[in-house]
């Protein structure tokens, strides 16, 4: 006769149940997983993709005036179809002598707004939380903590082109 | 007769007279009155933002190529478009809006305190959520102001420590805005946050009908943990009144009020006009968020840099935690507010903060303005040609962006209206040379004559008592 108090004499029907419980809870978080697995895979991807770098022509060296500066557009390295304009980033291109250009970042350093060039100030402003930057992109003013990120830009049979990098992140290190 | 068959079939099959109607007619304390309504307006607000926002995304195209053509057409073609698309803007505010103040009752009657800590727990979630769905919607514009407000976002996702970059290339898609960038805000506007919502309403809803609404507070009525649900019932079994149809007559009322609010700002002021399109070659945008979040704009830009990104990063952690856990470290004793003075003065100091800081996001002082006003000869008052010339400079240098002469230009920096009173030539070389606290150096951007010229024009600013016009207000 089985004791109440006594735990290892459950009627059998009791093991059943406690067993079928278990595979029930085990088997529904198998199926969780099954189900839930292969999506955060290909949402998280992205992440950690790397795009490749690419060089990505601006225009005939001739096309640029010495010592101005202007607004130049690219297209990223691998644009989806249905980008549109927003798989273009856009750069500050300054030719600096014959065969010599430097292009800024237009992403300000503080939180990424587009910095505006003013060309008779000689300075760069960015519109959001009044960063400045002189013409050499080191901070003259307001929050940025560090100066321009620059583009890497080369000339080539005698067109200018700008090699297509990740959005600049102010980051922090630990 | 056939018709009541038919509802005499349904009735007994779906169980409604049975376990919706006392539901309905649970008891609730008849004191209430007015006080109670805001809540059932904000599940009003979601509801037409769920009608409205079907009939959207019957149209939107959540492409990084066409979305902006696609609300253009919503806007200036569809039928009925202009109003859905003005419901959905202003349901938003109402949304926010409403919760927040519906919040703040709560917050100020102790309705949180036990044993209805969930209910408020669930009630702050949700606030988060909702304010995740303002800031998705306003992405979803895709204007030069939306794409621009998912690479703040990225940065400001990009400070946090170790992971910060995974977490703006999550944001962005990838490395750079682009074809995937827009897809996700979508998805997650549409299925991830309403679902959220969803979820919380059914969860908070559930908890008024296990706990019960709470009394108006009073004074001589704190909150005792181990009798108060016997003292509750009690009392409300004495005077109580049925919520379906005496109180919630009230909630009708005032959400039909707030439809109407709505529907009339729809049809008379119609959608926020979208941007300039999302070219990047459009680099003339001014991003500015909604305006419920121009008080957060605004602390940060007047943060010192160096605590930055302890706000950015630290503030919305720090202000969900402390309010999810407000009623675990604070559940029992008074619940009026002439009790908790602390809780009165915090409410004061929070809505005269976000008063003064939307004002401040708002006239963005601390940014140059681009659209300055040129500046007449009647302010430049004289007929010196290197006095002109200077006037010219000053606009032309940029100088008036940041600083303001008789009402015109920003006010990043001190205003100059007067600056011929305050510093006399030399010192005014020697600052626009080098440079101040939170201003460029111009020594290398202006020629020797063209710093005299500016200088001249400068030492002819002093205050002119004669004026007939009042200076400008300095801000």
């Amino acid at each position: 006769m089985c004791d109440a108090a006594e735990h290892s004499c459950q009627p059998p029907q009791d093991n059943r149940r406690g067993f079928f419980a278990r595979v029930s809870i085990v088997l529904s978080g198998v199926i969780g997983v099954l189900i839930t697995l292969p999506g955060v895979g290909f949402v998280l991807a992205p992440v950690f993709a790397r795009s490749p770098r690419v060089w990505r022509r601006l225009g005939k060296v001739s096309d640029f005036e010495l010592g101005k500066t202007v607004s130049v557009q690219f297209e990223d390295s691998s644009p989806k179809a249905w980008a549109g304009v927003t798989a273009l980033t856009g750069a500050w291109l300054r030719r600096v002598s014959e065969d010599q250009f430097i292009a800024f970042s237009i992403n300000c350093r503080h939180l990424g707004c587009p910095v505006n060039w003013i060309e008779d100030a000689a300075l760069f402003m960015c519109p959001c939380h009044g960063g400045v930057y002189y013409a050499d992109g080191e901070v003259a003013a307001g929050p940025p903590p560090e100066p321009l990120a620059r583009y890497a830009v080369r000339v080539r049979d005698g067109f200018v082109e700008i090699e297509t990098s990740p959005v600049p992140l102010t980051t922090n290190r630990v | 007769m056939m018709l009541a068959k038919v509802w005499k079939w349904i009735d007994d099959r779906s169980g409604f007279t049975d376990v919706v109607m006392p539901m309905l007619e649970h008891v609730v304390p008849r004191d209430a009155r007015w006080w109670y309504v805001f809540g059932s307006a904000t599940l009003c607000a979601f509801v037409i933002q769920v009608i409205t926002g079907i009939a959207l995304a019957m149209v939107y195209v959540p492409g990084g190529d066409v979305a902006y053509q696609s609300l253009m057409y919503i806007t200036k073609d569809a039928t009925l478009g202009f109003i859905v698309r003005g419901m959905h803007y202003y349901g938003a505010t109402a949304m926010v809006s409403l919760a927040v103040i519906h919040m703040t009752q709560v917050f100020l009657h102790a309705s949180y305190k036990y044993p209805r800590e969930m209910n408020w727990m669930s009630g702050v979630v949700l606030l988060f959520v909702v304010l995740g769905m303002a800031f998705t919607g306003q992405l979803l514009r895709w204007d030069a102001n939306g794409v621009w407000s998912v690479m703040v976002a990225a940065e400001m996702a990009g400070r946090v420590p170790a992971i910060g970059p995974y977490i703006s290339h999550f944001i962005l898609g990838g490395e750079t805005v682009g074809g995937s960038t827009l897809s996700r805000f979508f998805a997650i506007h549409v299925f991830i946050l309403p679902g959220l919502i969803f979820a919380g309403i059914g969860l908070h809803l559930w908890l008024i009908l296990r706990h019960g609404i709470s009394e108006m507070p009073k004074p001589d009525q704190p909150v005792d943990p181990p009798t108060y649900k016997e003292a509750y019932e009690k009392r409300l079994k004495k005077t109580g009144v049925p919520f379906w149809p005496d109180a919630m007559w009230r909630d009708v009322v005032f959400s039909a009020i707030m439809v109407g609010i709505i529907l009339a700002c729809s049809i008379l002021i119609g959608p926020p006009a979208l941007g300039s399109s999302p070219d990047p070659a459009n680099i003339h945008t001014n991003p500015m968020p909604d305006w419920y979040f121009w008080w957060y704009f605004a602390i940060l830009s007047m943060l010192p840099p160096e605590l930055e990104t302890y706000v950015i990063l630290g503030m919305p952690v720090v202000g969900l935690l402390v309010m999810l856990l407000l009623p675990l470290f604070s559940n029992r004793g008074h619940r009026a507010p002439s009790k908790r003075p602390w809780a009165v003065g915090g409410v004061v100091f929070g809505f005269t903060a976000f008063i003064v800081l939307t004002i401040y996001g708002y006239q963005k002082p601390w940014s140059p303005d681009f659209d300055v006003k040129p500046l007449t000869p009647e302010i430049i008052a004289s007929d010196d040609p290197s006095v002109i010339k200077g006037a010219q400079l000053v606009e032309t240098k940029g100088c008036l962006y940041c600083h303001n002469i008789d009402g015109h230009g920003g006010f990043r920096g001190p205003v100059l209206s007067s600056i011929g009173d305050r510093l006399n030539r030399g010192e005014l070389v020697i600052r626009i040379n080098n440079g101040g606290y939170n201003m460029p150096s111009f020594a290398a951007s202006l020629t020797a004559e063209e710093l005299s010229d500016i200088v001249d024009f400068l030492q002819t600013r002093v205050s002119h008592p004669k004026k007939d016009e009042p200076l400008p207000e300095e801000i």
